[in-house]
């Protein structure tokens, strides 16, 4: 099964891609993603750039709104995703669990939708 | 009444729940195997105890006031369920009038059945845990799911769907046969240590869920060896997980800095524990009989020793490990006979170990990178224990034990 990793930072976090990159989360970051990767689960991910480079659209009666800003307005953000292959929900809790913007953001799992996907493509 | 008098009533009716609340339970439907009413009925004499106890005063005997509650309302559910045919004769049984119980408690512990259920092969083993805390402690699926990194809808869908299994699906309450006991009682040690939670004893010791429940597991350690006072390997049990908990403060420094086991300081280790502990041991092993949880505990005992004499026996507890992986050869094992060899005969032998475990089991097993990680950098081989230690962090849950690797690290 496939699952998506979405990964909600906190502004503190967003702040941290500023450093040299030896400050601890980066250093814990990069030591989850190279163990993911060497587990075999990993598949695809990128983080996002930050949220106030996002620009939301929708289009109101035919007309373009246009927003400035994320799409949401809380504290944590999306600050970016990853996918996994996995045998199941319990494996890719327990991912999510050591992710190390579980203990600062929040984390949330998805399985993705195959299904869903058929129907369009 | 007063507050501060309502404030006491409250605490005993939290205290009679406790004490009481498997024992109700497991009376209530060790004929009916109808674990979910059993559990409504007794919420709703506990609630029924909320009202009626500030008022009249706290009855002589609470847990026979408690019954005669539960009873009556438990019939009603029963009957709404339509399980009637089956278990009328029960449930006359029950309704008669319990004149002497109200003096006396003389109603059967059924509770070593309930356990026995709870652990029943038919029923996934991922629920065993979850069940006994449910039923013979009275925990909500709220408190359980979040031990169990589950969402509590899910944790709560799985313990109904168990239950409906337990009431269809003949499954007898019962203490199993002689043939099958150890077995069975294999399966109620388990979940009762699963309950307790893995990651004590080792240096990388990760898992930190299931902690919040630590108490809840001896407690159900405790129950378990008061139903089974001459099985070696419940007092086995009781002995390991006490002999980790007499450690529980020592497990963090100053800021909750995580602190390993063979760097804790021993005058932090609670000695009333430990001695309970080695008193559980030493019963256990005059039994003659030794097993998985009797050998854990005893690796404990050789740690503990420690606070005496001042060093640790490593061959000691490699001997032990050699005991331990014939019967159980698991992961942790495994790891954890490594890791003592390497303190015994030094990191190359530790190594030489860990290299003996199939690549593809390690690939998500953190103890297993962080124990690596150690040999290799006292072998001064720097970018492989680099290698090892960012395996070791990348699986880390607990923060502080991520920041401690990473501080390892360099």
């Amino acid at each position: 099964m496939q699952f998506a990793l979405l990964i909600y930072e906190a502004p503190e976090a967003f702040a941290a891609r500023n450093s040299d990159g030896t400050d601890p989360y980066t250093g814990a970051w990069r030591a989850y993603h190279k163990a993911l990767v060497e587990s075999g689960a990993y598949l695809a991910g990128d983080p996002l750039e930050v949220p106030e480079t996002g620009t939301t659209v929708r289009l109101e009666q035919g007309k373009r709104r246009v927003q400035d800003g994320p799409f949401a307005d809380t504290k944590e953000q999306l600050g970016g995703f990853i996918i996994m292959e996995l045998p199941s929900l319990d494996a890719a809790l327990d991912w999510a669990a050591r992710c190390p913007t579980a203990a600062t953001g929040a984390v949330e799992v998805r399985p993705l939708a195959p299904a869903a996907k058929h129907r369009i493509t | 009444m007063n507050g501060s008098g309502q404030e006491s009533t409250h605490r005993t009716i939290e205290r009679v729940a406790r004490e009481s609340y498997g024992r109700l339970v497991a009376y209530l439907c060790a004929h009916t195997r109808d674990v979910a009413s059993a559990e409504d009925a007794l919420s709703n004499a506990l609630l029924a105890a909320l009202t009626a106890w500030p008022q009249d005063g706290v009855p002589q005997n609470p847990e026979a006031w408690l019954l005669t509650a539960a009873r009556r309302s438990f019939i009603d559910l029963v009957r709404h369920r339509q399980v009637v045919e089956a278990s009328e004769p029960t449930l006359l049984l029950l309704q008669e009038p319990p004149k002497e119980l109200t003096l006396s408690l003389e109603f059967p512990d059924e509770r070593l059945k309930l356990l026995f259920v709870c652990a029943h092969p038919a029923i996934d083993p991922a629920m065993h845990t979850p069940l006994m805390l449910q039923t013979v402690l009275g925990l909500d699926a709220a408190s359980i799911a979040h031990a169990f990194l589950l969402s509590p809808t899910t944790m709560g869908q799985r313990l109904v769907r168990a239950k409906t299994k337990i009431r269809r699906g003949g499954i007898q309450f019962e203490v199993p046969q002689e043939r099958e006991l150890p077995q069975r009682l294999d399966a109620v040690l388990e979940a009762i240590y699963a309950a307790f939670g893995i990651g004590w004893d080792d240096m990388a010791g990760t898992d930190q869920r299931g902690r919040e429940l630590a108490d809840e597991a001896i407690w159900l350690g405790r129950v378990l060896l008061q139903l089974m006072p001459r099985e070696a390997e419940v007092q086995g049990l009781l002995a390991l997980m006490l002999h980790c908990e007499a450690r529980r403060t020592a497990r963090r420094g100053r800021e909750g800095c995580y602190v390993p086991l063979s760097e804790q300081d021993s005058r932090q280790w609670s000695l009333p524990l430990i001695e309970a502990a080695e008193r559980h041991l030493v019963e256990a092993s005059s039994r003659g009989r030794a097993g998985r949880f009797q050998l854990e505990a005893a690796i404990q005992s050789v740690h503990a020793e420690r606070a005496r004499s001042g060093r640790t026996e490593w061959t000691a507890i490699t001997l032990f490990y050699e005991q331990l992986i014939r019967i159980s050869p698991t992961l942790g094992t495994r790891t954890g006979y490594a890791a003592a060899v390497g303190e015994a005969n030094g990191p190359l032998a530790g190594l030489a170990v860990l290299d003996g475990i199939e690549p593809v089991a390690v690939s998500a097993y953190q103890p297993y990178w962080a124990v690596r990680a150690h040999f290799l950098q006292m072998l001064g081989r720097s970018a492989e224990a680099v290698d090892a230690f960012d395996r070791a962090i990348g699986l880390a849950e607990d923060p502080a034990v991520r920041k401690f690797l990473i501080q390892r690290r360099g």
